[in-house]
């Protein structure tokens, strides 16, 4: 049980990163490559935030305006100008970026790796005699309320329904005088936003360095293709199972251990695109000829 | 003044030029039908004033020139366009799409407008838009279109794939709305027929350029319009 909370904490952080993926991919048909190193970037800024004084909390929420503001300036100044270019042009200039944060993150802040607190206790509590860490607890709940702010968003504002049919259909959407483009730099904006939460969680556990989120990226691409690619819900389910099956994996099976933790959530993903490609939750796409 | 004008309109596809110098007009309260075999222009004709395609020419509306300014900005203008194929969002509800139609929550009056040219709406209200029959969905795109009170409203080929029952009762809201509430309405129309019935005037587009236009009943007793489009 105890493996399975702290397989759920992981799991949520690969959860808010998948669903950013998510997000994007449903706005524009392309996976941004450079979603982890856009959550590291921002991640770093809340170390810097909290060297120069400033606690966790009021760290983190400022944090995510410089996120937010981070992501829809990515979408305006990088993505805008190729967006109607073949969807491998839009790859290209993603993993161009995540290749260009990495090094502007190594630049500014250093190879080294940093302490990054956590805001929880790090201590432990007895739930009928299961051993629980706090620090698993307040990461789950913190990615799960911004997941559920996010619905709420998305399901309950104008906003969110605006966004939410630009994400069905950028023309319907231009034909009802939408400005689809700020939808989309505000989308970017928001997966920004989730990449950073996810980021500044996992920062405590793994430790800061410029490729703290390199793994990360690839067990999110993982629940997200678990989850199916095209399903906000699909990402979250995909990244709360995918972290415990790994926990479970790595803990129980012992040739699996910590090291083959990555092969086994790449086993997943291959197996996933075998069997069922559109994943739990995702739509199969069915097209007449 | 006509409320639409376009003059010497060409369109093009990237090398394929659709359009070669369409010029009409739409008065205000009019309705005027957009005739044509397929490949003829008919759809690019609404793009064009949608600016969904690059044009050259000149397109105005209600004075304002529309060339080269976005989509979302003629729509803001008061055009609302039901494409073919309608439109919809089929991941939304019902009444999400006809939220749409106005970026925003529906007043009641709006609602209740809705509702009464449209009943079936209230009933279907939490289903998904993808799920409606083909018919119902032509219903709630012309439907969206209305909440957002256009000033001009372009149909491209509502009648295509409904049975017959279904489009009657389609141009008969239609025919409605333009003689009780004044709507201004260019249709682009396959069943030549139809269109002609509802319209005031049209034009018959062959190979991107006005072939013939004039008044729906010299077009009725126009002998080519007749053979070529009405089937006798």
């Amino acid at each position: 049980m105890q493996q399975v909370v702290s397989g759920l904490a992981q799991g949520s952080i690969y959860a808010s990163l998948a669903l950013a993926l998510v997000l994007i991919y449903r706005a524009t048909d392309v996976l941004n490559f450079a979603q982890g190193e856009m959550a590291t970037f921002t991640t770093y800024v809340a170390w810097s935030l909290m060297d120069h004084g400033l606690s966790f909390w009021p760290a983190f929420a400022a944090t995510l305006v410089v996120a937010f503001i981070g992501g829809a300036a990515v979408e305006r100044v990088l993505i805008r100008p190729v967006e109607h270019r073949p969807e491998i042009v839009i790859v290209i200039v993603t993993i161009g970026l995540l290749i260009a944060l990495n090094g502007l993150t190594g630049w500014i802040w250093g190879p080294e790796v940093k302490a990054f607190d956590s805001p929880f206790p790090l201590r432990t509590i007895d739930v009928g005699g299961v051993i629980i860490s706090l620090q698993d607890l307040g990461v789950l709940a913190v990615c799960l309320v911004t997941v559920a702010l996010l619905w709420a968003f998305f399901r309950f504002t104008t906003l969110g329904l605006v966004m939410r049919a630009v994400a069905n259909s950028q023309d319907s959407s231009r034909l009802l005088g939408v400005r689809v483009g700020w939808m989309l730099a505000l989308g970017w904006g928001l997966a920004a936003v989730l990449g950073a939460v996810a980021g500044m969680m996992a920062a405590p556990a793994l430790t800061l360095d410029p490729n703290l989120m390199l793994v990360v990226l690839i067990y999110s691409f993982a629940a997200a293709v678990l989850g199916g690619i095209d399903s906000p819900i699909g990402a979250v389910v995909g990244g709360l199972v995918l972290g415990v099956v790994i926990n479970l994996l790595g803990t129980y099976v012992d040739f699996v251990g910590g090291e083959l933790r990555l092969p086994a959530a790449l086993t997943v993903l291959l197996l996933v695109l075998l069997i069922r490609p559109q994943g739990l939750f995702g739509h199969r796409v069915v097209t007449r000829v | 003044m006509a409320l639409l004008e376009l003059r010497d309109v060409q369109a093009r596809y990237g090398p394929i030029r659709a359009l070669h110098g369409v010029s009409l007009t739409v008065d205000e309260g009019e309705v005027v039908a957009l005739l044509g075999a397929n490949g003829a222009g008919k759809t690019t004709t609404l793009r064009s004033v949608s600016n969904m395609v690059r044009t050259n020419g000149e397109i105005v509306f209600d004075g304002r020139r529309l060339a080269r300014r976005s989509p979302e900005f003629v729509a803001r203008q008061g055009i609302a366009h039901v494409p073919e194929g309608r439109g919809l969002f089929p991941e939304l509800s019902v009444w999400e799409n006809l939220r749409m139609g106005v970026r925003g929550r529906l007043a009641d009056s709006e609602a209740e407008q809705v509702i009464e040219s449209f009943p079936w709406i209230e009933r279907r209200r939490e289903q998904h838009a993808a799920t409606l029959s083909g018919g119902e969905q032509q219903m709630l795109a012309l439907a969206r279109a209305l909440v957002s009170k256009p000033r001009l409203l372009m149909l491209d080929e509502p009648s295509l794939g409904l049975a017959p029952t279904v489009v009657r009762e389609l141009f008969a809201i239609v025919r409605r709305l333009n003689e009780e509430e004044g709507l201004t309405v260019l249709v682009v129309e396959q069943n030549a027929t139809i269109a002609l019935g509802l319209a005031t005037r049209a034009y018959v587009l062959e190979v991107g350029k006005v072939a013939v236009e004039g008044t729906s009943d010299e077009l009725e007793r126009h002998e080519a319009v007749r053979k070529s489009y009405l089937g006798y």
